[in-house]
């Protein structure tokens, strides 16, 4: 008896100085890290080397909602999406081998778009590293270079630490993807967890420079001093969640402002101020007038030779200020005469502090005239075709009319995709998604059900082309499987619309390998069980999209585009932006 | 003046943590604009568990500054630097291998040694092992000197180089280490004075 209650009473003293660790293994680590960053949506498609994780997800399926794709792609995809309307990190999990080697589409497109990832793989054993193991392949350096960073987890004492840097790192500074990889082994290995703390530094990683006054008081005299001053704006705006501060910048000193295609939205369509697009497709009167301003003031942009066109011819007369929270793309494609380094949700209320207030009504009726002259030669015949075959253009107008600019939409890459951007017209900011930078087709179908789950109170509408829907058609089946609502609208055109539109401007049409056949997709739809609707001839259009975006659930409408309709005005390449052609 | 846009010789130091795979992500960024490594050396630095990389490109002012700058954006690169020749000190080592009968019967070692500036690292009765340390140039000297005696073997190391103005890292890691960065660490140093710059 008296043994028996010694044994209890210093049981009892241990518990009550033990450290309060539980055992975990790695799987639920991770899960438990997810859990602890906030995350609700996961992408992901199981595999082999990464069950161990799937398995601990079956406990946590309550917490953790898991969207089963149908190609590792159209998780990451998803996931780019799901971050570009939350403005939260998307997760992806894919197993080893070809589910790792699946992402690298996304890795890269995630990438070069500054769009917050973590994704996380299977790998094989750690003992199997090296030797051509079932299913193994060296993701973290075939990733290397379209990963923010990445790491292999041998150990699961390592799970808590390296995904809290993971979360970190794809969120602050410049987002982007990051990749972890963790070993099968790791995964099943049980460890004391000590509970999971978010990570705020890192020694040798600098998310933000520190604001320097004086390129803040140059950056400031320049636009002051300014008679022409032209505000080209990306998504850096749009990241640095600084639409607000944008807009009271470009208020005060009254400058017209231009946008990327990545940061448009960032300020509504119908301000007063906004002047439309930049590059290659983008609108007349930007592209002229870069070559013809004085002061240039570039914010969260990174100058891509999309929006500069020649660089050797561009705006050389300009002094240019440019806002970057990346110091490593100030002056690589154009040389600024004063960087502000910083975040912009920092930098631009203490920009917009030193403004004088202007009008310059003027200055903005010449991009009025200039919109004038490429509303008779190009826009007008694009929103209210006079022939018999409908335009790209006139489709996003009737949405427009039917959301009132309400709707998220997600867009392919290709003719309809410039189109779309050219013409949607957007509210609210985090409204317009899109494969940017790498100019990824598929991406649209995946990104669009991605977005869903990111902002479900809001419509989302996928404008995808008959060429991107083919490559990323499966994820009809997630679509299928989850009941999540999104419109695909696909504007077939039945041809790979931009590479033709190229063919024949500059190589004689000989057009080469862009006839592109299509499957029936209201039928291929129909076996996924989403509802649609083909339209072929105009009288039907706008009763097809009416009864597109009030139908409960998903829903297909194909319209049938006039075939050899081409995107203008133009840039071609090599050539300056104030070449650009109207027709 | 030099200008922007003219190759020449840069050697670049990077700070770095001791992370597997680092090397590579720095690579990548030489690799994918095609330009060529002349030489790159791993080492630790004047303070531990912090890595110092010696990197020589030839290349123009303009590239090297917009690859420093990638590399200096890695999550593990603390700092990185650019310099020209006339702003560093530099050694490479060289080893020789010749074969003992050959070198011994035609040649008066010993001038040879003081001549360049040489040891012998290792002598056997079948091939001596020569050591130099200096410039490309001087290391070249001694194995054109060999060369009609049978260089049997010939090895050069990556440059290692101290940069002159240079007062070393340990100041700038406590700016590091605090959770918000001084002036002194931040990445934009060298705007105010653009041209003139050894460093970024």
């Amino acid at each position: 008896m008296a043994t028996k209650t010694l044994e209890k009473e210093q049981g009892e003293l241990l518990e009550k100085i033990a450290v309060p660790t539980k055992k975990l293994t790695g799987s639920q680590a991770v899960l438990e890290a997810c859990i602890a960053e906030g995350v609700d949506t996961i992408f992901g498609y199981p595999g082999g080397a990464i069950m161990p994780i799937y398995d601990a997800l079956y406990d946590y399926h309550d917490k953790l909602k898991h969207i089963l794709v149908r190609h590792e792609q159209g998780g990451i995809h998803a996931g780019q999406g799901y971050a570009r309307t939350s403005g939260k990190v998307g997760v992806v999990f894919a197993t080893s081998g070809p589910g790792a080697t699946n992402l690298v589409t996304g890795l890269a497109d995630a990438m070069i778009d500054s769009t917050p990832l973590v994704c996380i793989t299977g790998q094989v054993f750690a003992h199997l590293l090296g030797t051509d193991a079932f299913q193994e392949t060296d993701i973290i350096n075939i990733t290397m270079p379209v990963t923010k960073w990445n790491y292999q987890i041998t150990d699961a004492t390592e799970i808590p630490g390296i995904l809290a840097k993971a979360f970190y790192l794809a969120k602050s500074g410049r987002p982007g993807p990051v990749l972890i990889d963790i070993a099968k082994n790791a995964q099943i290995q049980s460890f004391d967890y000590e509970g999971y703390t978010l990570c705020n530094h890192i020694r040798s990683y600098r998310p933000k420079p520190v604001i320097r006054k004086k390129y803040i008081d140059e950056a400031v005299a320049l636009i002051n001093n300014a008679k022409k001053p032209l505000v080209i704006f990306g998504q850096g705006v749009i990241l640095g969640k600084a639409e607000k501060e944008f807009k009271k910048f470009i208020e005060k000193s009254g400058m017209p402002a231009a946008w990327t295609i990545l940061g448009l939205s960032a300020l509504p369509t119908d301000h007063p101020q906004n002047v439309g697009m930049l590059g290659m497709h983008g609108n007349y009167g930007p592209n002229v007038l870069t070559n013809e301003c004085d002061v240039l003031i570039a914010v969260g942009m990174r100058f891509d030779d999309r929006v500069t066109g020649r660089l050797d011819k561009y705006a050389k007369q300009a002094k240019v200020i440019h806002l970057d929270i990346d110091p490593s793309e100030i002056d690589k494609n154009v040389k600024a005469t004063v960087g502000v380094w910083g975040d912009c949700k920092e930098t631009l209320p203490l920009l917009t502090l030193g403004l004088q207030e202007k009008d310059r009504t003027d200055w903005l009726k010449v991009f009025a005239d200039y919109n004038q002259k490429e509303y008779d030669q190009c826009i007008k015949e694009e929103l209210y075709p006079t022939g018999k075959e409908m335009t790209m253009g006139e489709v996003i107008r009737i949405v427009n009319e039917t959301t009132q600019g309400n709707a998220v939409m997600v867009t392919d890459v290709g003719q309809h995709q410039m189109v779309t951007c050219r013409y949607a017209k957007f509210n609210e900011s985090r409204s317009n998604v899109t494969s940017g930078g790498l100019g990824t087709m598929g991406f649209g179908l995946p990104a669009a059900i991605g977005a869903k789950f990111g902002a479900p109170e809001r419509t989302v509408i996928g404008i995808i082309g008959d060429g991107g829907i083919q490559m990323t058609i499966q994820e009809f089946g997630t679509i299928m499987q989850t009941g999540v609502d999104v419109k695909i609208m696909i504007l077939n055109n039945q041809f790979l619309g931009m590479v033709r539109q190229w063919q024949e401007l500059f190589n004689e049409k000989r057009y080469s390998f862009v006839d592109i056949e299509s499957p029936d997709y209201v039928m291929v739809a129909k076996a996924y069980g989403i509802a649609g609707a083909k339209v072929e001839d105009r009288k039907y259009l706008v009763q097809a999209i009416q009864t597109m975006l009030s139908h409960k659930g998903s829903y297909l409408l194909e319209v049938m585009v006039g075939k050899e309709n081409n995107v203008f005005p133009m840039v071609p390449q090599g050539c300056s932006v104030n070449e650009i052609r109207l027709k | 003046m030099e200008t922007n846009t003219e190759k020449q010789e840069y050697t670049i130091t990077v700070y770095t943590e001791n992370q597997v795979g680092l090397l590579n992500r720095i690579a990548i960024i030489f690799s994918r604009r095609k330009i060529n490594v002349e030489s790159l050396n791993t080492s630790p630095s004047e303070i531990a568990g912090i890595h110092r990389f010696t990197i020589v490109v030839m290349e123009s002012r303009d590239i090297v500054l917009k690859v420093v700058r990638q590399i200096e954006k890695q999550v593990e690169v603390l700092k990185a630097y650019f310099n020209t020749n006339d702003e560093i000190v530099w050694q490479e080592l060289a080893l020789y291998k010749v074969l003992s009968e050959e070198i011994t019967e035609k040649v008066k070692v010993e001038r040879l040694l003081r001549e360049y500036g040489a040891r012998a690292v290792a002598i056997r009765k079948d091939f001596i092992v020569f050591e130099t340390t200096g410039h490309r140039e001087e290391t070249n000297k001694l194995m054109k000197a060999l060369e009609p005696f049978g260089l049997v073997e010939f090895v050069r190391s990556a440059r290692v180089a101290i940069i002159k103005e240079s007062s070393g890292f340990h100041e700038k890691l406590k700016d590091f280490e605090k959770r918000e960065p001084s002036e002194e660490v931040i990445e934009n140093e060298y705007l105010g004075k653009r041209e003139a710059v050894f460093t970024m």
